[in-house]
């Protein structure tokens, strides 16, 4: 360390990073708040008169409010078949879970239309049951799932694996029943990586845009979500309505990192991840 | 005969069924839900896929304007990753090894590509990088346009692909032992040799990791890309808007084929990620 200083190669080394991440994160992310307030509070409060806005905040929280209860279901059931079971193939799996990380979003949203769309191979079922999934809320809910599967597992498997099945068999030969035992034993041990887990997928969830933009054929008013609202604004040369949009956005995100930042120096996750 | 073979058949389905009954609800409930949410539209995608022939297949996945789409995706992706591959080397390397104000801020900040959203993400470099722009206006006298070409495809790749490197490597610089750097420096060894042949070896499966994971990120990103980029074809259209455009087209075939290939590029990294972190096991282990 000593020597480092005084041949100044720790100087340049913290100056090029923090010049490359000011290029690159900072000023782009400044830029959110200056430009949603540069001309004070009134355009960033004048949207909120707008029902197109206030529908696609609407529609962004419900598919938040139905996606990661789901998720959380999903992951926490995996995270325990995965993290409590000496299978063969488990990193299989694991790789398995991750796969909605690795596919793009657009091609998740093409899987759904292929699926569920009036040319999709349930297609005719849809038609027959009359139901509307493709550019409408259900497979918007459809794709927001797919592409935040992971989150909960991932954080959940590593925090069981390190409390290990003891504390479980215990309350067990006690004569706990399998509710007690998640509710009493398992569910406190890994509720900071729950949490984590949860957040995430609130943040992707309220935030995704490719796979929700192919299912959704954004129709203003009806389909459309906060971060596709942003983009129509942005298209029609409203920038400072897609600004306000944004700052919303951004402001989500800062809360996500403020509480990432809590549960990490509540866990060890992040030595984990 | 065919009594006693059905009777088997029944039997054989009697005990797959019971290997299925006999496993706990989560089991149950995680087999479902992969079988529903992954395995479903993969099959669908896969038929359609699969519903033209391969002649016809290879000239949608092989014309003009799908290369040049590759092109600005797969290379655009590449040469980003690499760059990220070095500064996020550095910049692992000043969070973990040096004290300086403001660390824990700059630290937490690495996530804000994971925190906020793609969209808004493309906004924001869009108007940073435009010719009027905070950072745009200044690179504007030299000719030099960002927003709206392939650079600024660049930039959001950049953006979005930044926290892998940073983010893989961290736990394991925090793991070296400094025994090993001060004997190599006591043995005579100069800093260069010493980063070369002692720090880096062991750090080189994150750091490909990490280079790999921010890659497949950057190939099949849609948001930010399609907003900061004109999205013009054999100019700066990537491989995922194009598959968006052939959609709104109704061209649901030639989307899938791109798709395709986009799809099968991302489970040749995810396999090579998994071969690399393999080989990462191994080498912790030695």
């Amino acid at each position: 360390m000593q020597r480092s200083k005084k041949t100044g190669v720790q100087e340049i080394l913290i100056g090029l990073v923090i010049a490359y991440l000011a290029l690159i994160l900072f000023i782009p992310a400044i830029n959110v708040f200056y430009q949603a307030f540069k001309y004070g509070l009134a355009p960033f409060f004048g949207n909120f008169a707008k029902p197109e806005f206030l529908h696609a905040i609407q529609l962004t929280l419900i598919i938040a409010l139905i996606v990661v209860p789901v998720n959380a279901v999903f992951g926490l059931c995996a995270a325990w078949a995965i993290a409590r079971h000496k299978i063969p193939g488990r990193a299989f799996i694991i790789s398995i879970i991750d796969l909605p990380f690795s596919i793009s979003p657009v091609v998740a949203g093409l899987m759904l239309v292929l699926l569920y769309g009036r040319i999709g191979i349930l297609g005719p079922l849809m038609e027959f049951t009359n139901m509307k999934i493709i550019f409408a809320l259900p497979g918007m809910i459809i794709a927001t799932a797919f592409v935040t599967l992971p989150f909960v597992a991932r954080s959940v498997i590593p925090v069981l694996e390190e409390t290990g099945p003891e504390q479980e068999e215990a309350a067990k030969t006690l004569g706990a029943k399998d509710w007690q035992i998640f509710w009493r034993v398992t569910l406190p041990n890994i509720r900071w990586g729950l949490l984590y887990g949860l957040i995430l997928t609130n943040a992707r969830s309220m935030g995704e845009f490719g796979a929700v933009a192919v299912v959704s054929g954004n129709i203003i008013g009806k389909t459309q979500t906060l971060p596709l609202y942003v983009e129509e604004a942005y298209k029609q040369y409203q920038t400072q309505a897609a600004f306000s949009a944004a700052v919303l956005l951004g402001c989500l995100g800062v809360i996500t990192l403020i509480l990432k930042e809590i549960l990490e120096r509540k866990t060890t996750i992040k030595d984990e991840a | 005969m065919a009594v006693a073979s059905a009777r088997k058949l029944k039997l054989q389905w009697k005990s797959i069924w019971e290997a299925i009954a006999g496993a706990s609800w989560p089991w149950r409930i995680t087999l479902v839900y992969l079988a529903l949410m992954l395995f479903l539209p993969m099959l669908a995608m896969f038929l359609k896929a699969t519903s033209g022939s391969p002649v016809q297949f290879w000239k949608i996945a092989t014309s003009s304007v799908a290369m040049s789409a590759y092109d600005v995706t797969f290379v655009t992706a590449l040469i980003t990753a690499l760059i990220n591959g070095v500064f996020g080397t550095i910049i692992a390397w000043v969070l973990v090894r040096y004290e300086f104000p403001m660390k824990r801020i700059i630290d937490a900040a690495i996530d804000i590509p994971f925190a906020i959203p793609t969209a808004v993400a493309g906004l924001t470099i869009a108007t940073v990088y435009s010719e009027n722009g905070w950072i745009g206006s200044l690179l504007a006298p030299f000719g030099i346009k960002v927003a709206f070409t392939r650079l600024g495809v660049a930039v959001a790749m950049l953006f979005i692909s930044l926290p892998f490197v940073v983010r893989t490597l961290q736990p394991v610089l925090r793991e070296i032992e400094p025994e090993l750097e001060e004997a190599a420096l006591c043995l005579g060894a100069t800093k260069s040799q010493t980063f070369i042949r002692v720090i880096l070896p062991p750090l080189l499966p994150a750091i490909i990791t990490g280079i790999a994971l921010g890659f497949s990120r950057a190939v099949g990103e849609y948001g930010s890309v399609v907003i900061v980029a004109s999205n013009i074809p054999f100019k700066d259209l990537s491989a995922p808007v194009l598959v968006f455009q052939r959609l709104e087209q109704y061209d649901a075939y030639g989307a899938t084929v791109i798709g395709t290939v986009l799809l099968l590029v991302s489970l040749v990294i995810l396999v090579g990620i998994n071969l690399i972190q393999a080989w990462e096991r191994r080498y912790a282990e030695k």
